[in-house]
C-alpha cells in the first residue's frame, strides 16, 4: 500500500511540475509563431514602404504602417488622459473618503464595469456616444479617435481604480495618523503622504492600465471609424483613426494564408506582443506588495 | 533505564545562520518524562524538529552527528520518514487543529496511513481522547467543527490526534503557553498518566513547569547543552552555575 | 474640540472632497447608466422565442438561439482546458515551487500572458491551431486560444487562494506521517476551494464575453444548424452582437439590443454567483 501511494504520488508530482512550467511554454509558443508568420514581413516589404505613411493593402502593397502605431497612439493618449485623473481620483476616493459602506458597493460595482465585454460598449459607442459626439462637435462623423479615447477610457478605468485602491489601502494606517498628528488636514495627508507612500502601486496600476488601453481590439474597432490616416496632430483626435488592434481584426478575415499582408497583420501582432510585453514587465518590476495584487492585475 | 533515543554528536545550522545546535550529546531514556528547558533561543524547539525529521521543511545548511531511535539513526538519508513521524508525535505550541470535525482531526493521521475500517478509526477515536482526558467533555459532540472548542480543549485534541496515531514517543514544544492554569494542570497530569507507555519529551514554557513534571531534565543555552540529569536532583543541587543561575531567576 | 471659523485649509479640503466625490460618480454612474439603458431598450425584444429559436431573414428576426448555445460550447470548452491545468499550475507555485530564478521567470510568463491584447491570441490561434493543426476554424480551436487567455487569472487566483490557506495546518499534516500531496488533497485543496472557483468563474466569465480570440478561429456569422462536433465553427453571443451592429444593413435596433442584454446578463450572472461564492467561503472559514 506504501508503494502505490508514492508510485502515484510521484506521477501527480510530475504533472504539477510540468503544468507550472506550461506558462512559459506557451509565451515561447506565441512569441516563436509571431516571428514565424511575422518575419517574413521584413523580407517581402521593404523596410521603407514597411514604414511609410500608406496603410492600403487593397491597393497593392501599400503596407505603411506608421499610420496604425500613430492612431494607437493617439487613441491610447486621450485614454489616459481620461482614465488616469478618474482612476486616481475614484480610487483616493474609496480608499480615503468614502465611508465604509460605501466602498462595500462601489468595489463590486467598479469591478462590475471591468467584467462587462468590450464589445458592448463598443456596441453602445456606435449607437450613443457617436452620434452625441457628432451633433455636440458639430462634426462630419461620430466614429473618432476621440470616441475611441472616451470608450477606452472607461475600459481601462477598473484596471486603474483597483489596483491604485489596492496599493492605497496597503499604505500603514499610522502613516496617516503621523500626519494628522502634526496637524495635516485630511487633504494634505492624502496628497502629501498617502498617495507618495502608494507610488509605486499607483504607476503599476497606470501602467497595466496603458497595457489594457493599447491591447484592446473591439470596441476601439467599432468607434475610431478605421480610416488609416496619419494622426499626427492635436486635432487629428476629431478624426477617425485606425489602430494596430482594429486593423488585425478586421482584415485578418479577408486575407490569403501566407500571403505579405498575411505576413504583415502578424508582425504588426508581433510589435503589439513586443509592446505589452514592455509594458507588463515593467509594471511587474515596480515592487508592489498587496495581497490581492495577483487577481487585480489580471482582472 | 532504557534508552529510547540517543542523541550522538548533534550540531545543526539553518541556512540564514540562526538557532544553531552545537555538539549535543544527550540520552532520552523510554516511559519518562525528559524536559529540555532553558532561555528562548538555546536550540530546545531545533533538537525536537531534528527528532521528527520536521527540519526537512526548513533549508539547512549543515547537519552532522547522529539520532538513534530504537537503536536506527533517524538522520539516515534512507530513513523512511513517514513511518518516522507516525512513531515520534508531536504537538505545537499553538493549538492547530485541523478545519474539519472532532472525529477528522482524530482520525486524519490514521486516514494518511491508509485506515479505513470504521471499527479501527472508532476505536482510535475513543481510546486517544481517554488517555488524552478529553472524552467526557467532547463525546456527545464528535462531529462538531473543532474549531469550536475552547483553547484548552483544542490542545488537549491535538494532543489526542497524535495519540490516535499510536507513537512511541510524543515530542512537545511549549504545550501550554496560551492556556489557563487549568488547562495546563489537566495537560501535565495527562503526560504524567502518558508516560507509562510513552517517551515524552517536554520542552516547557516556564522553570516551574520544568520543575513540576520533570523525570531528567536538560538545560539548553545558546544551542548548548550545559547539563543534564535526574530531575529532582538538577533543580535541587544544580552543578553548573548557569544551570543554577538560571533556575533563580537571575537570566532568562 | 469644534472648529470655531473656517481656514483655508479647511475650504481646501471641502473643494478637494467635493471634487474626488464628483469624480467617482462620474466615473460610477455611467457603469449604472450603461447597463439601466441596455435593460430599458433591450427587454422588449425578449422573449421565450427570441431565447430558444433559430435566427430568420439574414438576423434581422427570430431569436439568438445558436449564439446562445455557441458561447456556451465556447465557456465550456475553455473550461475544460484551462482550469486543470491552471489550477495545477497553481499548486505548483504554491506548493511545491522554490524561490529561485526558474520560480520568477513563470511568474513574469504569467504576467506576459495576461497582458497580450486578445487578437494577439486569435492571430496565434489561427496560426497554430487552425492551420498548423489543421483543426479548422472550430469551437476547439476558439476553445484552445480562449484557454491560453484565461490562463494566466485561473493560475493567479487559484495560487492566492492556496497560499491564504494557514502554513501550520500543513506543517500539522506533514507532522502526522502525511506527504506533501496528500496534505494538498486532503486539507490544503478543499480549504481553498471557494477561492478557486471564484476565480475559475471570473476568468470564464471573461472568455464568454471576447470577441477578437474567436474571430478567426471559431466564430461564424450563420450557421444553418446548431454545432455537433468540437470541430464545428459556431456561432457566439459577442461576435453576433458584433457582426449586427456593424454589418448587417436595417437591422432592428430592438434586437441589437436584446442581444446586448443576454451577452450583459450572462455575463453579469457569472459575476454574481462568483460574488456570493466568495462571500459565503468568507462566512463558513474554519480558521
Amino acid at each position: 500500500m506504501d508503494k502505490s501511494l508514492s508510485w502515484r504520488e510521484y506521477i501527480i508530482t510530475r504533472l504539477v511540475r510540468v503544468s507550472g512550467y506550461s506558462a512559459i511554454i506557451f509565451v515561447i509558443l506565441i512569441f516563436f509563431f509571431l516571428l514565424r508568420e511575422g518575419l517574413p514581413a521584413l523580407v517581402e516589404v521593404p523596410l521603407k514602404d514597411l514604414f511609410s505613411t500608406r496603410w492600403y493593402p487593397i491597393e497593392g502593397n501599400n503596407f505603411g504602417i506608421l499610420p496604425l502605431i500613430t492612431g494607437s497612439i493617439i487613441v491610447t493618449f486621450g485614454a489616459m488622459l481620461i482614465a488616469i485623473p478618474f482612476g486616481i481620483g475614484t480610487a483616493v476616493f474609496m480608499s480615503e473618503i468614502a465611508p465604509r459602506w460605501m466602498r462595500e458597493i462601489l468595489k463590486p460595482l467598479v469591478e462590475l464595469l471591468g467584467g462587462l465585454p468590450s464589445v458592448v460598449l463598443g456596441f453602445l459607442g456606435i449607437l450613443v456616444l457617436s452620434p452625441y459626439l457628432r451633433v455636440l462637435l458639430n462634426l462630419p462623423t461620430g466614429l473618432t479617435a476621440l470616441a475611441g479615447a472616451l470608450l477606452l477610457g472607461g475600459i481601462a478605468v477598473p484596471t486603474i481604480v483597483s489596483i491604485a485602491e489596492d496599493a492605497l489601502d496597503a499604505v500603514p494606517y499610522s502613516y496617516r495618523e503621523g500626519a494628522w498628528a502634526m496637524g495635516a488636514t485630511r487633504w494634505q495627508t492624502i496628497w502629501r503622504v498617502t498617495l507618495p507612500a502608494a507610488r509605486s502601486g499607483v504607476l503599476t496600476a497606470v501602467m497595466l492600465g496603458i497595457g489594457r488601453t493599447i491591447g484592446e481590439t473591439m470596441a476601439v474597432m467599432m468607434v475610431t471609424g478605421n480610416a488609416p490616416v496619419l494622426a499626427l496632430a492635436l486635432t487629428s483626435i476629431f478624426h477617425p483613426v485606425r489602430t494596430m488592434t482594429a486593423t488585425i481584426a478586421a482584415e485578418m478575415g479577408e486575407v490569403a494564408n501566407g500571403s505579405t499582408h498575411y505576413h504583415v497583420l502578424f508582425f504588426i501582432g508581433l510589435v503589439l506582443f513586443v509592446i505589452s510585453m514592455a509594458v507588463n514587465v515593467a509594471a511587474s518590476s515596480v515592487v508592489f506588495k498587496s495581497k490581492k495584487r495577483a487577481e487585480r492585475v489580471l482582472s | 533505564m532504557v534508552d529510547k533515543i540517543i542523541v550522538d554528536h548533534l550540531s545543526l545550522q539553518y541556512a540564514d545562520g540562526t538557532e544553531s545546535l552545537r555538539d549535543i550529546t544527550l540520552n532520552i531514556p523510554a516511559n519518562a518524562v525528559t524536559v529540555l528547558f532553558g532561555p528562548a533561543g538555546g536550540g530546545k524547539s531545533s533538537l525536537l524538529r531534528c527528532l521528527n525529521r520536521l527540519n526537512d521543511l526548513t533549508e539547512l545548511r549543515t547537519v552532522s552527528g547522529k539520532i538513534l531511535l530504537d537503536g536506527e539513526n533517524i538522520l539516515d538519508p534512507k530513513t523512511d520518514v513517514i513511518a518516522l513521524r507516525r512513531r515520534v508525535g508531536m504537538v505545537f505550541a499553538r493549538p492547530v487543529v485541523l478545519p474539519l470535525t472532532i472525529r477528522g482531526n482524530l482520525t486524519y493521521g490514521l486516514e494518511l496511513a491508509g485506515e479505513k475500517r470504521k471499527s479501527r478509526l472508532e476505536d482510535a477515536v475513543e481510546r486517544s481522547l481517554r488517555l488524552a482526558a478529553l472524552w467526557d467533555e467532547v463525546r456527545t459532540r464528535l462531529d462538531d467543527p473543532a474549531i469550536a472548542l475552547s483553547g484548552g480543549q483544542q490542545q488537549r485534541l491535538c494532543l489526542a490526534r497524535v495519540l490516535a496515531n499510536q507513537p512511541q514517543v510524543i515530542l512537545l514544544d511549549e504545550p501550554t503557553s496560551g492556556l489557563d492554569p487549568i488547562s495546563t494542570g489537566k495537560v501535565e497530569a495527562a503526560l504524567q498518566e502518558l508516560k507509562k507507555e510513552y517517551t515524552i519529551l517536554l520542552v516547557p514554557h516556564s522553570v516551574q513547569q520544568a520543575a513540576r513534571t520533570a523525570d531528567f531534565a536538560a538545560f539548553f543555552l545558546q544551542g548548548e547543552l550545559v547539563e543534564w540529569a535526574n530531575g529532582k536532583d538538577l533543580f535541587t543541587h544544580p552543578k553548573i552555575k548557569r544551570t543554577e543561575d538560571y533556575i533563580e531567576g537571575r537570566f532568562g | 474640540m469644534k472648529k470655531a471659523s473656517f481656514s483655508n485649509r479647511d475650504i481646501v479640503q471641502r473643494a478637494g472632497f467635493s471634487l474626488l466625490t464628483l469624480v467617482a460618480l462620474v466615473t460610477v454612474i455611467p457603469i449604472l447608466a450603461v447597463i439601466a439603458y441596455v435593460i430599458k431598450e433591450g427587454a422588449p425584444a425578449i422573449s421565450w422565442e427570441f431565447l430558444t429559436a433559430m435566427p430568420r431573414d439574414g438576423m434581422r428576426a427570430g431569436g439568438i438561439l445558436p449564439a446562445i448555445v455557441g458561447t456556451f460550447y465556447l465557456t465550456l470548452g475553455t473550461a475544460v482546458f484551462s482550469v486543470p491545468l491552471g489550477i495545477a499550475a497553481a499548486i505548483y507555485l504554491a506548493e511545491y515551487a522554490r524561490d529561485n530564478w526558474l520560480t520568477r521567470l513563470i511568474r513574469i510568463a504569467i504576467i506576459n500572458l495576461a497582458g497580450i491584447p486578445s487578437v494577439v491570441y486569435g492571430l496565434f490561434g489561427l496560426g497554430l491551431f487552425v492551420l498548423f493543426l489543421k483543426f479548422g476554424t472550430s469551437i476547439l480551436a476558439a476553445s484552445l486560444s480562449l484557454s491560453i487567455m484565461t490562463l494566466p487569472v485561473i493560475i493567479s487566483a487559484s495560487e492566492e487562494a492556496l497560499r491564504a490557506v494557514p502554513q501550520a495546518f500543513r506543517t500539522v499534516s506533514i507532522s502526522l506521517g502525511g506527504t506533501r500531496w496528500q496534505t494538498i488533497r486532503k486539507i490544503v485543496l478543499p480549504q481553498a476551494l471557494p477561492g478557486i472557483l471564484t476565480g475559475v468563474i471570473l476568468g470564464l466569465e471573461r472568455a464568454a464575453g471576447e470577441t477578437a480570440p474567436i474571430l478567426f478561429t471559431g466564430a461564424a456569422f450563420f450557421l444553418p444548424r446548431l454545432p455537433n462536433s468540437p470541430l464545428d465553427a459556431t456561432m457566439a453571443l459577442p461576435y453576433h452582437l458584433f457582426v449586427i451592429s456593424t454589418q448587417v444593413p436595417e437591422m432592428p435596433i430592438q434586437i441589437q439590443y436584446g442581444t446586448a442584454l443576454v451577452l450583459i446578463a450572462f455575463v453579469l450572472g457569472m459575476n454574481i454567483i462568483a460574488t456570493v461564492i466568495r462571500s459565503r467561503a468568507r462566512a463558513k472559514r474554519q480558521w
